[in-house]
């Protein structure tokens, strides 16, 4: 059975996308002190989502994953030209089941994790407005309906950090508020500005925000104007990302936000930045991802080392994971940055590989954080023997991370590295010095393999620093420091599955997305080059 | 010596369906004077309903009147109910009675008059409801006395209060000032133009003679409602009376009367002078960029939410005059739109003002203050009250699912559509003033969701049914109208301005001018 264009009621898409909301609901009529209630409705609610995940992708025709399925074009705003149009292809599918697959597991890890000041009914609630802002980000086909979905995770977010998070946490809150406000302030007035200036072959101006339309016609533009666009763009979606000079942000929000905010942010939010360059910067504005190519593998480049060197210098171990989220978003920036197939397919693998392992890392310093209480590395030690399995557990996160074949970073890592051997424009010349573009990105790309190198480097030494040993004193007959509990295993071991499945049979994925990307790729950058 | 002519004198034509929404708020009116003079002291809590429900009833005549959409124009094209108009009577009414929603309790509580309160409060409303049917110079002038008059006197309504006599007084004599200012600007535009109508205005000052004059005329009544608007320079008198004012009568002031000034300016920039765009901009564009950053650079350093929702008030203004400023440079086929924006905006920053307003009564029955400290701690003692407010909040920043998103949106959109230029200056001046914008919004939230409680705010808090009511209508438009925006552009796209009334002959200007006394 297809997965049929339909009406917006009938759609599984919208219901997925809807269905978080559905228990909100529910959950605002319950009074608060009934707490395992709530948890309850809220785990329902995700897996029910999760559900309706499965139900789509029974009727996915994976063989036609180029082609948008289950488009639901219906009317939204006409004042505005606005519509909902949802659909999903194999750029967007795997980024829905990650989302969806993502906040199942968080519920199921806060089940007794709910961190102070409690309240578990909000805390619930956060992150289904969550899970619905972030499927709405990926199916949406509009640019003012991505922008709202884009945005409704904002004050959630906001929420988890600020009520939730740690002792800075008022700073980390707000600096991540005004960085993504700031950001989404560009990116509505570049959207405004394609919607007034893209033009169809006749030459008349399209004023339109559908994305499918907006695709064919990206070369209308001028040279020069779309440049300036893309440059909002670039800004939008990098705070987001986060790319190197609009990452500072993000260590602090990582190291304050509660271990499930961590957990969805670096899984999921930050996803919403490069799934935004894959799918609007790059096929709307071709010239300008032409133009502005080199300077994205210029800052991926960048953030990689600096990400890299920041890692080494760290003494929080949250920190340090935070950190290494800004080197590894340079692998998947480097990857768009080419502007190939190849590299677009790593790109979107580094963004799934990314979000399990990064996720399962945070997972991990949070629970660490409940029984030591402190990430201190300096502190740790000795995980191995303490809590055997759960030492393990971390040794197979830091593997996975630091790119080990087999495991499911390897495949983001080394293809995007790859694919900087030959970008799509070899033989154009660059801002930098006027070199052509193909030693340019070979540059980069020995840099972000010494990027590689540097991980090894400060996860190794992470790993070695808080497992390996004897228990420190002050923690060696701490009766709070014990392996890992069911919810955590629950939470944990299809993460954990996921990493070595994708890692073994990376095919799962490249799969789904190499039709789509190609035809991305042909359709905005063409054949040649 | 002048011969005294005979001017022959007819009797206008009333078409009661058209008035009935003012002859229900007038009937109100006298009912509640009547019912003030035979109720005694303690039963005075009477006069609210019979207002409420006043307003509500008037509704039902706005309703029928939307449902037949046909424009009707009375008294030689100087009023007119179009749908434009209609809609705008719509949304004072809904916020006259909302705004008594939140008084009840303050008046009643607060040993205030309370009669007199709501007649005024209902006159105010009656002037608005009249301003969107304006068409003409002197209706015009009429409406916008007959809703300050009672406005400046609710404002000085704390008796015995320094604060609220300051702000009375204040408001007053700015206000009269700006009239004063206007009805120059005025006088000179009817002599140029030898009518007070609008449309006759606009025919007979674009045959390009007195240009100069004429400059100085538009430029001196777009003063006068500069102030009504509370545009940087003239808002000087906006924080000080926002905080000395009973908080409904700020509600009021801050929603009804700004959007009052706002649907004059909307008629004169849209109808008296649609071919002087190059002297409407070159006053309104410095006008919004100045109000908006001002407003919010101020804001950031209050501590007081009154004030502060006054200076964000002000940076909404200027958001606000940016269609206005660019309506001329928009294609002829959607100059229309402006305003249509503007109303969008009008209507979503209603609901999200007077919400917020609501929610700030509420928690000063508890605390007794409006300081941003006093409401520390409130996702405790308080947890429904702070969602209310922070979905406001995120409103004025602009972030769905909250509606202020749709409005903001519309405004970018007409902006960006004016083309290179100015509008391309005005929406890159907005975005960076959002984000000024969005620091004190979420400060405040942060103050609610992150401090311990003081002391005295350890028992949750417990607010009137009426106050409720308010807060919950507010914010369940507010986030209709961010998840599904057509609900409002959809009312909005019906509105048409109907300016030039048909058969209307214009006068020929007077011979004879009757020298100055």
């Amino acid at each position: 059975m297809n997965l049929t264009s339909g009406q917006f009621w009938t759609s599984p898409i919208t219901f997925a996308v809807f269905l978080p909301l559905i228990g909100v609901l529910v959950m605002l009529l319950i009074p608060k002190a009934n707490e395992d209630l709530h948890k309850g409705i809220a785990l329902v609610a995700s897996l029910l989502t999760a559900a309706v995940g499965v139900v789509i992708h029974t009727q996915f025709e994976y063989g036609d994953a180029k082609t948008l399925q289950g488009v639901v074009d219906a009317e939204w705003i006409p004042f505005i030209h606005s519509r909902w149009i949802v659909g999903l292809d194999g750029i967007s599918l795997p980024m829905f089941y990650l989302a969806m697959f993502v906040v199942p597991l968080c519920i199921i890890y806060s089940w007794n994790h709910i961190p102070h000041p409690g309240n578990a009914k909000a805390f619930m609630i956060l992150l289904l407005v969550l899970e619905t802002g972030m499927l709405g980000s990926f199916i949406a086909h509009d640019l003012i309906l991505f922008f709202v979905f884009f945005e409704i995770v904002l004050l959630p977010m906001y929420f988890m950090i600020g009520v939730w998070g740690g002792e800075n946490r008022q700073y980390a809150s707000i600096k991540f508020f005004l960085y993504t406000l700031f950001g989404s302030a560009l990116m509505i007035i570049s959207f405004l500005a394609v919607f007034f200036l893209t033009k169809d072959a006749a030459g008349l101006a399209l004023e339109t925000f559908d994305m499918r339309l907006l695709t064919q016609h990206g070369r209308s533009i001028p040279w020069a104007t779309a440049v300036v666009i893309f440059g909002g763009m670039f800004v939008g979606f990098g705070i987001k990302v986060p790319i190197f000079p609009f990452h500072t942000w993000l260590p602090d929000a990582h190291t304050q936000a509660p271990t499930v905010g961590s957990v969805i942010l670096a899984a999921v939010l930050l996803k919403l930045g490069t799934y935004g360059f894959i799918r609007i910067a790059l096929p709307i504005l071709p010239q300008a991802a032409e133009s502005w190519s080199p300077v994205i593998g210029l800052v991926a480049s960048i953030g990689i080392i600096y990400g890299a060197l920041c890692c080494l210098a760290q003494t929080d171990m949250k920190r340090l994971i935070a950190f290494s989220s800004v080197a590894h978003m340079g692998y998947v920036m480097l990857g768009i940055a080419t502007l190939t197939d190849f590299g677009i397919n790593a790109a979107i693998f580094g963004m799934v590989a990314h979000g399990l392992i990064t996720g399962m890392l945070f997972f991990i310093a949070g629970s660490a954080k409940d029984r030591y209480h402190t990430l201190e590395i300096k502190r740790l030690g000795g995980l191995l023997v303490s809590a055997p399995r759960m030492g393990w557990i971390l040794g197979l996160s830091t593997m996975a991370s630091l790119g080990l074949p087999g495991l499911a970073g390897f495949w983001g890592e080394f293809p995007a590295i790859l694919s900087a051997y030959s970008p799509k424009y070899p033989d154009r010349a660059t801002l930098f010095f006027g070199w052509s573009q193909v030693v340019v990105f070979r540059g980069f790309m020995v840099v972000a393999a010494l990027g590689t190198v540097l991980a090894a480097g400060y996860l190794l030494w992470l790993y070695q620093r808080v497992a390996f040993g004897t228990p420190p004193e002050e923690f060696a007959d701490d009766p709070n420091i014990h392996d890992v509990t069911p919810f955590e295993w629950a939470a944990w071991l299809p993460m954990l599955v996921g990493i070595v499945v994708l890692g073994i049979y990376p095919n799962l994925i490249f799969k789904i997305t190499n039709p789509a990307v190609t035809m991305v790729v042909q359709n905005a950058f063409g054949n040649g080059g | 010596m002048f011969a005294v002519e005979q001017i022959p004198f007819t009797t206008p034509t009333l078409d009661f369906h058209a008035l009935a929404p003012e002859f229900v708020v007038v009937g109100t009116i006298v009912v509640l004077v009547l019912v003030d003079l035979f109720t005694d002291e303690l039963s005075k809590r009477v006069t609210s309903a019979i207002a409420g429900l006043g307003l509500i009833a008037a509704l039902i005549p706005v309703l029928t009147l939307a449902a037949s959409d046909e424009s009707r124009s009375m008294f030689g094209g100087a009023y007119v109910v179009d749908r434009y108009s209609v809609i705008l009577k719509a949304l004072f009414l809904v916020s006259g009675y909302i705004v008594v929603l939140m008084s009840t309790h303050y008046i009643g509580e607060g040993d205030y008059w309370e009669g007199e309160y709501y007649t005024l409060i209902l006159a105010s409303v009656l002037g608005m409801m009249m301003m969107g049917s304006s068409r003409d110079m002197v209706t015009i002038f009429i409406s916008l006395e007959l809703l300050s008059i009672p406005a400046y006197m609710l404002a000085a309504w704390r008796k015995r209060d320094l604060d609220s006599g300051e702000a009375g007084m204040k408001y007053y004599l700015m206000g009269v000032f700006a009239t004063a200012i206007m009805l120059y600007g005025i006088s000179l535009l009817y002599g140029f133009a030898g009518t007070t109508l609008l449309s006759g205005i606009a025919t007979a000052i674009d045959t390009g003679k007195a240009q100069s004059g004429v400059s100085l005329a538009i430029v001196f009544v777009l003063v006068g409602f500069a102030f009504k608007i509370s545009a940087v320079p003239f808002h000087t008198w906006a924080p000080d009376t926002y905080q000395g004012a009973p908080t409904p009568v700020t509600a009021f002031l801050a929603v009804a009367s700004k959007a009052a000034g706002f649907v004059a300016l909307i008629n004169l920039v849209f109808i008296a002078f649609p071919g002087q765009g190059t002297v409407v901009r070159a006053m309104l564009v410095p006008l919004a960029a100045i109000t908006m950053t001002v407003g919010n650079l101020i804001a950031l350093r209050q501590t007081n939410v009154i004030r502060m929702l006054a200076f964000s008030g002000v940076a909404q203004a200027g958001y606000m005059l940016v269609p206005l400023a660019v309506a001329d440079l928009l294609p002829p086929d959607r100059a229309d739109e402006a305003m249509r924006a503007l109303l969008i905006y009008l209507v979503i920053y209603a609901a999200m003002n007077l919400g917020a307003f609501a929610v700030v009564i509420s928690v000063a029955r508890r605390t007794g203050s409006a300081e941003i400290e006093s409401m520390r701690g409130m996702f405790q003692w308080a947890p429904g009250m702070m969602m209310a407010l922070s979905i406001f909040l995120g409103g004025f920043a602009g972030i769905p699912p909250a509606g202020g998103w749709f409005g903001k949106f519309v405004i970018f959109k007409t902006a960006m559509d004016a083309g290179p230029r100015v509008g391309y200056f005005l929406a890159g001046l907005i975005a960076v003033n959002s984000v000024i914008a969005a620091f004190y919004y979420v400060r405040i939230i942060w103050t609610m969701v992150s401090h311990s409680p003081d002391d005295i705010a350890q028992q949750p808090l417990r607010t009137p049914a009426a106050l409720r009511a308010a807060v919950l209508i507010t914010s369940a438009v507010v986030v209709l109208t961010g998840i599904v925006p057509s609900l409002v552009s959809r009312i909005t796209d019906t509105a048409v301005i109907v300016s030039t009334p048909s058969a209307i002959q214009v006068e020929a200007p007077p011979t004879t001018v009757a020298p100055p006394p």
